[in-house]
């Protein structure tokens, strides 16, 4: 329906629009996994497979449930999907690298309840895409997805090191670092323009 | 061990002391994206209010119905339909909140939140204190998000609820109704909770 | 979501408490979905229409009543029926007289943040267009969203000339926009300072409309005539 070339959407999706830093879906995974570099690009990379299937999970749903005049049905259907996901890759991962998937820990099924995946299926079908945006569109959020996270983890593995009162340590200096990243990241505006 | 508590105890835990937001850190996200007027915040947590209460109703009710593989499914379904409903709901009030609420209406579903006290609380407990529970926490969490609705909107458009504050000599403080913003104002405000339950002498959040 | 290793594995419960549990809170959530739907569809659809003709009465400034047209594969405008798909609309806004003044038309385009929508009023009597409305917009808030609110700005969709060229085919003149204070044609926007592109877009996003939809609803006036206004 929008005539937004790909590299414009795949631009949108990763920079000028991250999903963390700019939409603020994905906050509880970005806070709380990234504080290892190695876990972070991991998980991102687990968020960015979940993105693709569930993005070409919930154009196929909306399809059909524009066919059969049931939009209240949306919201059901895309988590059950997202649900579903996440359960293969976690069995997934569990037989083929056991270490990751201890590694992961409980950060694994909490990537249902990871906004930016169910965020990702709103998205798109409120904007229209057709399959192929959808894609791109879901790639390029994952990869955004990933580099935020992987920036905030290689920022905080440094900062473990530096002097910082008790009061700000944490979540509380997490969350200044995103803001400082987030204004970063606003400079990438007019990108696409 | 557990010592008995009262009512009274279930409600005011979520107000202060196991604050969702200010102390759990739980559902980040609508907090953080639909903070920056005091209008919008409030309608947020308010629709995030009623499906906390419902949910906690609903699963408390049938928490010995709902077999134990089966159960985060379930509880996924009661919260689905419930935040399904609340979005007709604010659609049939006001398109405009709609509008300015967005997706984030239909994010509700994956707050960690509400799983959490349903999975935590409401599935143990009878249906009065899950009730009492979730209204605790879901007033925690307005208050949270007014709190920051209201200084982002305040510092940002030097107004409140759509009220200007300030003659026309204030510089608005853009910055602060940007995504930076929220990030800013939110850790503020964590900065406080930890600064004051240090004084307590409790331990600081993590 | 997986499953720790449960201490007595024996209370495994029968697939049958299990299905039961899953389809009849399913259907249970169903049915109430279902209801809440059916009783809220009236005020939403009213919610909308009334948002709609408001939006077309700002842009349309003399319309005192509107009709929804589609364009269809013939190239041809034929009131919209429901059920029909919902796109390529035009809203046609007649006076108290039942008289064609113009007509309303949405248009999309990419901004400096993200896409802008706009809908905007054409004229035909003036040939131009005579109203603009932001419907959405995420531009930088005391920059880029000047665009909604910045009366000088504004003022260049008062009459925005779109007079077809000789052919007919498209505008004679395609809308662009200048620098702030270089405004020298009836088809320029004047920018707004520090509100480069933002304004670009919002120009760009006119001209490509307009030169789509002016040459179409020109040469098929009557097609909006012919239908009985309410």
């Amino acid at each position: 329906m929008t005539d937004d070339s790909l590299w414009t959407i795949f631009l949108n999706a990763t920079l000028i629009n991250n999903f963390v830093l700019a939409y603020f879906l994905g906050i509880c995974p970005f806070l709380g996994v990234s504080a290892k570099l190695e876990t972070a690009s991991r998980m991102g990379a687990a968020v960015t497979f979940v993105m693709l299937v569930s993005s070409s999970c919930a154009y196929a749903i909306h399809k059909l449930l524009t066919a059969i005049d049931a939009p209240y049905l949306q919201l059901i259907s895309f988590i059950a999907v997202i649900a579903s996901t996440v359960q293969l890759v976690e069995m997934f991962i569990k037989k083929v690298s056991p270490a990751l998937f201890r590694a992961l820990g409980i950060f694994l099924p909490l990537i249902t309840t990871n906004c930016a995946i169910l965020g990702l299926a709103l998205f798109q079908t409120n904007k229209g895409y057709n399959f192929v945006q959808c894609i791109v569109y879901a790639l390029g959020a994952g990869i955004g997805f990933t580099i935020a996270l992987v920036l905030m983890a290689g920022l905080r593995e440094k900062l473990e090191l530096a002097q910082v009162p008790d009061v700000v340590r944490g979540t509380a200096l997490a969350l200044m670092l995103a803001g400082l990243l987030s204004m970063a990241f606003m400079g990438f505006a007019g990108l696409g323009g | 061990m557990k010592q008995p508590t009262t009512g009274t105890d279930e409600f005011v835990k979520g107000l202060w002391k196991e604050n969702p937001v200010f102390i759990q850190v739980l559902g980040m996200c609508p907090v953080l994206a639909v903070s920056n007027t005091a209008r919008n915040a409030l309608a947020m947590g308010l629709a995030t209010l009623f499906v906390l209460v419902m949910s906690n109703t609903v699963v408390s009710l049938l928490r010995n119905f709902i077999p134990k593989q089966v159960r985060i499914a379930t509880y996924i379904l009661i919260i689905a339909t419930f935040v399904t409903v609340v979005e007709y709901v604010i659609q049939a009030i006001s398109l405009e909140l709609h509008k300015a609420l967005g997706a984030f209406i239909s994010l509700i579903v994956v707050n960690c939140l509400i799983l959490g006290r349903a999975e935590a609380f409401a599935s143990k407990n009878t249906l009065g204190r899950s009730i009492l529970d979730g209204l605790g926490m879901g007033l925690g969490f307005v208050l949270a998000l007014f709190c920051l609705g209201a200084v982002r909107e305040v510092l940002g458009s030097g107004s409140l609820f759509g009220l200007s504050l300030f003659h026309d000599g204030f510089q608005n403080w853009v910055v602060m109704i940007l995504p930076s913003g929220g990030f800013f104002t939110l850790a503020g405000w964590l900065l406080l909770f930890n600064w004051l339950k240090q004084r307590r002498g409790g331990e600081v959040a993590g | 979501m997986s499953d720790l290793p449960i201490l007595g594995a024996t209370e495994r419960p029968s697939a049958w408490k299990m299905l039961r549990a899953m389809v009849g809170i399913g259907l249970l959530c169903g049915l109430f979905i279902v209801a809440v739907y059916q009783t809220t569809l009236p005020a939403i659809e009213r919610n909308k229409a009334e948002a709609l003709q408001r939006a077309i009465f700002q842009v349309l400034p003399d319309a005192k009543s509107s009709m929804t047209f589609r364009l269809d594969g013939n190239g041809r405008f034929a009131l919209l029926i429901d059920g029909e798909a919902e796109d390529r609309l035009v809203y046609a806004g007649y006076d108290h007289e039942r008289e064609l003044i113009g007509l309303a038309v949405e248009a999309r385009g990419m901004g400096y943040q993200d896409v802008i929508t706009v809908i905007y009023g054409y004229s035909f009597a003036a040939d131009a267009i005579v109203g603009i409305r932001v419907l959405a917009s995420k531009e930088t808030p005391g920059l880029g969203d000047r665009i909604e609110t910045d009366e000088t700005f504004l003022k260049n969709f008062e009459k925005l000339d779109v007079t077809l060229a000789e052919d007919r085919s498209a505008p004679a003149n395609p809308i662009e926009a200048v620098k702030h204070g270089r405004k020298e044609h009836p088809w320029q926007v004047d920018g707004i300072t520090g509100a480069t592109i933002s304004s670009v877009a919002i120009a760009d996003i006119l001209r490509d409309s307009s030169a789509f939809w002016v040459p179409r609803i020109r040469a098929r006036l009557d097609d909006f005539r012919q239908e009985e206004a309410p």
